[in-house]
């Protein structure tokens, strides 16, 4: 066992929305260093699990720690790359401005951006090519180097765990594989990364560890252990689809059920 | 974009008939007047001599740096609609202010708003947070009940003794003359602390306003800074109410702002350009409320920043409406010109270049247009020296009975044109495997746009061809010098 804290733990988690539950008892201890694909279908609660980590979602049950902090505390280590279609691309701001973004949690109320800053930022829209484009305003940007602006953003941040909501979404496929190239080096530099994923046929190649969810935690572990056909039946397969119905019942107000049986 | 541009000449008459139109209407209520001509008091508010002009002045461009200020983040975090409803629903306040202290005491009065801004917002909250009533119904519902309120009250207070020289009407449409120095001192102080407030938090209004939960994920308290920002609004809205008034309050932070966004790319700059021509408007607006002897300012600022705005949108640098429809104009009439002289080629090619001219009848019938076009056509192309004409009969010069030649240059132009039209047909049907009967159309388009290099790449593709996929030929300059083909009288 590892003495040190994990990067992120999470215990019993359960969240719902209005009542209709997203995550049901999902225990999770990601250990630092991998580099974890969430999976799932539509629905399955991945970026709610997601914003729960990252405080954004308040849990109805079970806790979540960071590095052994609670997440108020803890979300600061953390570089959180959200959903791409979640931010406004008409601001007027330029790529190089959304990149010096990820370094405002190192400044003060009157901190200054310093040369190292700018440097810094520099050399991050440098490793995901896109340099040429710093003075360029947002909203000009295609799909993918929207994404990339992102990833850069979060590379400036130097956080030492990384969370991203479909960072592959929408993007091109050199755009994915500089991303995926990026991720694999931030993983060999000693970073926990959870990304949260779509595609089944890549997932396998992309990460070592996966993370199969479905309203429960399906499974957890190394991907060569996780991948196996059973485990995606299960995840995918509907099974679950019972239960769901079955909470979201009971979450219903029970005047419903009272009525029903008077009636009779 | 059509629409647009065809609305276009409809919206530069309406800017026209303004910019005619104020000073007229001024002119003739200071005639009516007849203290003081047009051009004297102009140059009195320009000169500031008199301390009631000073203080107009001083306050409306500081009203207009407020609200483009504070508008620029309004705009950009798309809450142009929630300006709108505070400043209806501060009326109320400003009644039960009036009504406390039974006179305009600047104190109660901004109590008074305050409260009632505050009681709006949070009834705003409420209808967003507890029921399934949408954003834009909710702000609708509050500014409307809240006016509605206000209105009533107003309208009680003016029936009471003490409410006939209230001047209260002043915070409906706003009356910049009005203005005491005490309201001076609080547009100051508030645009300060608007000021202080930008220049310290700048990056956090920046980064939350971008991306909200990035934001929060960095550790900003991003709810604390948006309610800051709501509690500058109203501040910024309260002070300005005396020279803008309760309904068009919200034009100052919307028009300078929307204005800004159309020009620059990054805040800084989108900030200042936002505060100069909100400090512009409220100028502007204050002067020709002077010009006229007490118009109520509000519509006039309006209509000097919706002014500003239509020119801007029209003819700003690569985007304006304007100068996009006249580009798209000069594209258009350089299409027609080109198709017109490819009409003359082909027609030529039909007698195998035997002849040097055409009649303007073969013209019409081969573009299937009617004489008027095609004399116009015609004269295009004289205009741009690329062809002559005579007419037919020395004697007598009848409409669509003339001689067409081309000049040298006209004649290396129609060549140029063919050539793209075949090079591309046969492209298409080469390298991109169209049927033959399915690339003229496209052709067609093609031709207008063709680059020289990209003619030169074709060209090397194709392999220099010499006919094109229905067996014409593919004129190239050789095929000039050579005499194959011909037309130009000189060559």
């Amino acid at each position: 066992m590892n003495s040190l804290p994990y990067p992120i733990q999470v215990h019993d988690l359960t969240v719902s929305y209005q009542r209709k539950p997203v995550l049901y008892g999902v225990d999770l201890e990601i250990e630092a260093g991998s580099l974890v694909g969430v999976i799932g279908p539509n629905g399955a609660g991945k970026s709610t699990l997601i914003k729960t980590i990252m405080n954004m979602v308040r849990p109805n049950g079970g806790f979540v720690k960071i590095l052994g902090k609670s997440p108020k505390a803890g979300t600061k280590h953390i570089g959180y790359v959200p959903q791409r279609e979640s931010v406004d691309w008409e601001f007027p701001v330029t790529v190089m401005d959304v990149v010096l973004m990820g370094r405002y949690g190192h400044l003060g109320w009157f901190g200054r951006i310093s040369k190292a800053d700018k440097k810094m930022a520099h050399e991050c829209l440098e490793k995901v090519d896109m340099l040429s484009y710093a003075n360029r305003q947002i909203g000009n940007l295609s799909g993918g180097q929207q994404q990339r602006v992102f990833l850069a953003r979060a590379l400036a941040q130097e956080s030492s765990i990384y969370l991203m909501d479909e960072p592959f979404v929408g993007v091109d496929a050199v755009t994915e594989k500089t991303i995926v190239s990026i991720l694999k080096s931030m993983q060999q530099s000693g970073k926990t990364l959870v990304i949260v994923h779509h595609d089944l046929a890549t997932a396998k190649n992309y990460f070592d560890h996966l993370l199969l969810l479905n309203m429960r935690k399906i499974a957890y572990g190394p991907t060569p252990k996780v991948f196996t056909e059973e485990l995606l039946q299960k995840t995918y397969g509907g099974r679950l689809t019972v239960f769901s119905e079955m909470a979201s019942q009971a979450a219903k107000q029970p005047e419903i059920e009272t009525a029903k049986t008077i009636g009779e | 974009m059509r629409i647009f541009l065809k609305l276009c000449p409809g919206l530069l008459l309406l800017v026209a008939l303004l910019a005619i139109g104020i000073p007229e209407l001024m002119a003739k209520q200071v005639g009516m007047q007849g203290e003081e001509k047009f051009w004297e008091r102009t140059v009195r508010f320009f000169l500031l001599q008199d301390t009631s002009v000073q203080i107009v002045v001083l306050g409306s461009t500081l009203i207009g740096i407020s609200c483009g200020l504070i508008g620029s983040y309004v705009v950009t975090r798309k809450l142009s609609l929630f300006g709108d409803t505070l400043s209806h629903a501060v009326l109320p306040g400003i009644a039960i202010g009036f009504l406390w202290a039974e006179s305009k005491d600047n104190i109660a009065l901004m109590v008074g708003a305050t409260g009632a801004g505050f009681l709006g917002v949070s009834c705003l909250t409420f209808l967003q947070k507890c029921t399934h009533v949408r954003q834009d119904s909710a702000l609708g519902i509050v500014l409307s009940g809240f006016y509605a309120v206000g209105i009533c009250l107003l309208t009680r207070i003016q029936k009471m003794e003490f409410g006939n020289q209230s001047g209260l009407d002043s915070f409906l449409f706003g009356q910049a003359s009005a203005l005491s120095v005490e309201d001076l001192w609080g547009i100051g102080c508030t645009l300060f602390i608007i000021s202080l407030f930008i220049l310290t938090a700048h990056k956090k209004l920046l980064i939350t306003g971008f991306d909200l939960s990035f934001s929060r994920s960095i550790g900003i308290r991003a709810d604390s800074l948006q309610y800051v920002l709501w509690l500058l609004l109203a501040f910024c809205i309260i002070t300005s109410l005396q020279a803008i008034g309760v309904i068009l309050a919200s034009a100052l932070l919307i028009i300078p702002a929307v204005t800004a966004s159309l020009l620059v790319k990054r805040m800084n700059a989108y900030l200042l350009i936002s505060a100069t021509l909100g400090a512009f408007a409220g100028l502007g607006g204050s002067f020709f409320s002077f010009l006229g002897q007490g118009m109520p300012t509000g519509p006039l600022i309006v209509l000097v920043s919706a002014g500003i705005f239509i020119f801007v949108l029209c003819l700003r640098p690569t985007d304006g409406l304007l100068i996009k429809w006249f580009f798209s104009r000069k594209n258009t009439l350089r299409i027609h010109r080109e198709d017109t002289l490819k009409a003359v080629y082909q027609i030529l090619e039909s007698h195998d270049f035997q002849h040097q001219t055409i009649n303007t009848q073969a013209l019409m019938s081969k573009r299937g247009i009617d004489i008027v076009k095609c004399e116009i056509e015609i004269q295009q192309l004289i205009n741009a020296g690329l062809a002559t004409t005579e007419p037919r009969s020395p004697k007598l010069s009848i409409p669509g009975q003339s001689i067409l030649s081309l000049t040298p240059m006209g004649w290396e132009y129609a060549c140029k044109i063919v050539r793209n039209h075949r090079l591309w047909e046969l492209y298409l049907t080469n390298e991109a495997k169209y049927a033959p009967d399915h690339v003229h159309d496209d052709a067609e388009k093609i031709e207008h746009v063709l680059g020289d290099d990209t003619i030169r790449q074709l060209e090397h593709i194709l392999s220099n061809p010499r006919k094109d996929p229905h067996g014409k030929l593919i004129p190239s300059l050789t095929d000039m010098e050579m005499g194959n083909i011909e037309s130009s009288p000189s060559s």
